[in-house]
């Protein structure tokens, strides 16, 4: 391999970062929202306990969107250090 | 066969579209059968053998005798189009026919598996997916065994991989059996054989490659089955063209018929059916979040270690087509689990709310049971009515049921034509077959690839080895039919069992494996042995030895047990023994990044 190995380095740091943030976001949405479900069912959202809602919708709508963002910003990383495929 | 391929490929838009365009035909053209006065028996045999024949059909098309046709496809899968063959083959029998009527039965506390069962994908796409398909293995284990070395961490992931995925794979035949002995009023112990063939048709010729394509089909065929009714009855009952964002108010309007009915404070009555269930839990009450999180993380973990799911992103022709490919599987995922809670609403709704027509809760028995739907569903045992207090009123504590009914009922409940149960049975079908064909193909190509050509005979040539996993798909198919026909677990205890296997054994060796250099061979071994053993003997002792139940954590949330257990023996392990060569950390460096070769060519 010719790559330098500088750039290994900087996409593997960057990579982590994404991940980590990633998975930040993927936890509130996992846990704790529902951990505090009781609390928010006292709220209501498009008519919706909002507890409930978050649990029927609004966790896996936050999925949905974040996966595609993941996808496109590990991609520009993968870009800028010189690693994305041609294709 | 190769010039015949490429034009496959660049064709796809085009061959689904007709494909979907032509089963949208079939449907009408049964809507018109029926008005013409078809019996409702014909038309449900004639859909369930319409889709069957044309599996199999793809099935044939699709025979290959090449090695990387046959496990990995070919990798030429396009990343919207392996999202729909994962969305089918993850959505099961399970997914299609239970999910509702759990939310239904259950309320918010069964919606943690909605949530696992999304959320779990986020843990694919970060931590796993991309980095296996760079590495270029044909399974799970191939993966492990080459990043560890040595036969012993390849053996015991053909184990943990196989006992998971044969859970997980009676349960669908079990659903197959169900559908088709109803279908084609054939017994169950019948239908069970039938779906086999079926699903063996789909999968034994071609392997990957056919198994993908079939996916597709069906993907289509069960997203078109699950969403109709529910739009449909939604116009019907004044909801809106989009049902899954207005239904709020039903769900508040629940909670004061609840109130209303007492809930909560009668008495259980005694004497139902096995399987049949009275409303006892508040729906949009939050209940324990302990429990809540817990089975989230479980199912979330579980997802994130299921071989058959994580195979299917072996496919794609680039790792980047491979992350794409995650966000369009959860996405085609979104738009079924998103509509269950919707439909389990709509129908809690229309039998509960007494100023509906539909509503039958609170009215007199002797009216209820002469409804046609209640008729029907009581004969053959889903339903019953039991007036315990003698006063000729049905209360809720005295209606049963079981939660299959949510979905396959719906139709007869709303007084839908039977078309559409016709297609809501060749959907749960097509869910079934699809999750039982990748879970097949998953133990037979481990058993194959890695127990036999790897670790038996390395010698074996190309013929031999795809002979060998044909033969081996027979078994394994016979074996989980037999075992299936003997309906000994219910089939979402059998799933969720399914996710903690895997979980508590292959999470952690398979992400350290990636994420975390210093992870060693004598480290995996001890992970994946001791988080599995520990969430074994746990699901043992508290479901048939009598032990109390730790921290509340019950036989479908076990992996809350091993995975730590698999996490610090994993990490104990590796430091205490020597780090991995650098042969094998330049490897780990490889699968990092995007480019270049893959680490295993395509001939290993």
């Amino acid at each position: 391999m010719s790559t330098d190995t500088s750039n290994r380095v900087e996409h593997w740091q960057r990579t982590k970062r994404l991940m980590f943030i990633t998975l930040t976001i993927w936890f509130f949405f996992s846990f704790v929202v529902h951990w505090f479900a009781n609390s928010l069912n006292a709220f209501t959202f498009l008519d919706f306990p909002f507890g409930f809602y978050m649990a029927a919708q609004g966790s896996e709508i936050a999925f949905v969107i974040t996966l595609f963002w993941f996808v496109k910003a590990q991609h520009t990383i993968d870009r800028e250090c010189g690693f994305a495929e041609e294709d | 066969m190769a010039i015949i391929k490429g034009d496959f490929i660049d064709n796809l838009p085009k061959v689904y579209g007709m494909y979907t365009g032509g089963f949208i035909g079939f449907v009408l053209l049964m809507a018109i059968f029926e008005q013409m006065g078809m019996g409702s028996d014909t038309i449900g045999i004639l859909f369930v053998a319409f889709t069957i024949a044309i599996y199999a059909g793809i099935g044939w098309m699709s025979r290959t005798m090449a090695v990387d046709a046959y496990y990995v496809a070919g990798r030429q899968v396009p990343a919207v189009f392996n999202g729909m063959a994962t969305a089918a083959d993850w959505m099961s029998g399970a997914s299609f026919v239970a999910m509702a009527g759990g939310i239904y039965f259950g309320g918010h506390g069964y919606l943690a598996f909605v949530v696992g069962w999304t959320g779990g994908y986020i843990l694919v796409a970060s931590l796993m997916a991309p980095y296996l398909r760079k590495f270029g293995c044909y399974t799970v284990p191939d993966f492990i065994g080459t990043r560890y070395g040595g036969n012993l961490p390849r053996f015991f992931g053909v184990v943990i991989l196989a006992v998971a995925s044969f859970t997980y794979v009676t349960a669908q035949i079990n659903a197959t059996g169900t559908i088709a002995s109803r279908a084609l009023q054939i017994p169950f112990e019948v239908g069970v054989w039938f779906g086999l063939s079926g699903i063996l048709l789909c999968s034994m010729l071609g392997g990957m490659r056919a198994v993908t394509w079939t996916q597709v089909a069906q993907y289509i065929v069960l997203i078109i089955a699950y969403l109709v009714p529910v739009f449909w009855m939604s116009n019907k009952q004044g909801f809106g063209l989009m049902p899954q964002f207005v239904y709020g108010d039903a769900v508040q309007r629940i909670t004061e018929l609840e109130a209303m009915y007492n809930m909560g404070s009668l008495e259980a009555v005694s004497g139902a059916k096995a399987g049949l269930k009275a409303l006892t839990v508040p729906y949009a009450a939050a209940g324990n979040s302990w429990a809540f999180v817990t089975l989230v993380f479980c199912m979330m973990t579980g997802t994130a270690s299921l071989p058959h799911i994580l195979m299917r992103y072996f496919t794609t022709p680039s790792v980047k087509a491979a992350r794409q490919s995650v966000a369009w599987s959860l996405m085609f995922i979104f738009l079924l689990y998103f509509t269950a809670p919707a439909l389990a609403t709509f129908t809690k709704l229309s039998i509960l709310d007494p100023n509906l027509a539909t509503g039958i809760i609170g009215k007199s028995i002797a009216d209820v049971q002469a409804l046609d739907w209640i008729q029907k569903w009581s004969n053959v045992g889903f339903l019953q009515i039991i007036d315990a207090n003698k006063d000729g009123i049905l209360q809720l504590n005295e209606f049963f049921m079981r939660g299959d009914i949510v979905v396959l009922a719906t139709p007869e409940i709303a007084g839908l034509p039977y078309v559409i149960s016709g297609l809501v049975a060749a959907g749960g079908m097509a869910a079934a077959m699809s999750t039982a064909d990748g879970l097949l193909l998953a133990i037979a190509n481990a058993l194959s690839h890695d127990l036999y050509y790897k670790i038996i005979d390395p010698s074996a040539d190309t013929k031999h080895r795809l002979i060998v996993a044909r033969v081996l798909l027979l078994v394994i198919g016979a074996a989980a039919a037999f075992v299936a026909s003997f309906q000994l677990t219910s089939i979402l205890g059998a799933v969720a069992w399914a996710f903690d296997f895997a979980a508590s054994g292959l999470f952690f060796p398979i992400v350290l494996g990636i994420w975390w250099k210093r992870a060693n061979r004598q480290g995996a071994i001890a992970g994946m042995v001791l988080g599995f053993l520990t969430g074994t003997w746990y699901l043992y002792m508290i479901r048939w030895g009598g032990m109390d139940l730790w921290f509340g954590i019950d036989h479908l949330r076990f992996a809350i047990i091993g995975m730590p257990v698999s996490l610090a023996a994993m990490v104990i392990v590796s430091l205490m023994t020597p780090e991995p060569d650098a042969e094998t950390q330049a490897m780990v460096d490889e699968i990092r990044i995007p480019t270049g070769e893959t680490v295993l060519d395509s001939s290993h």
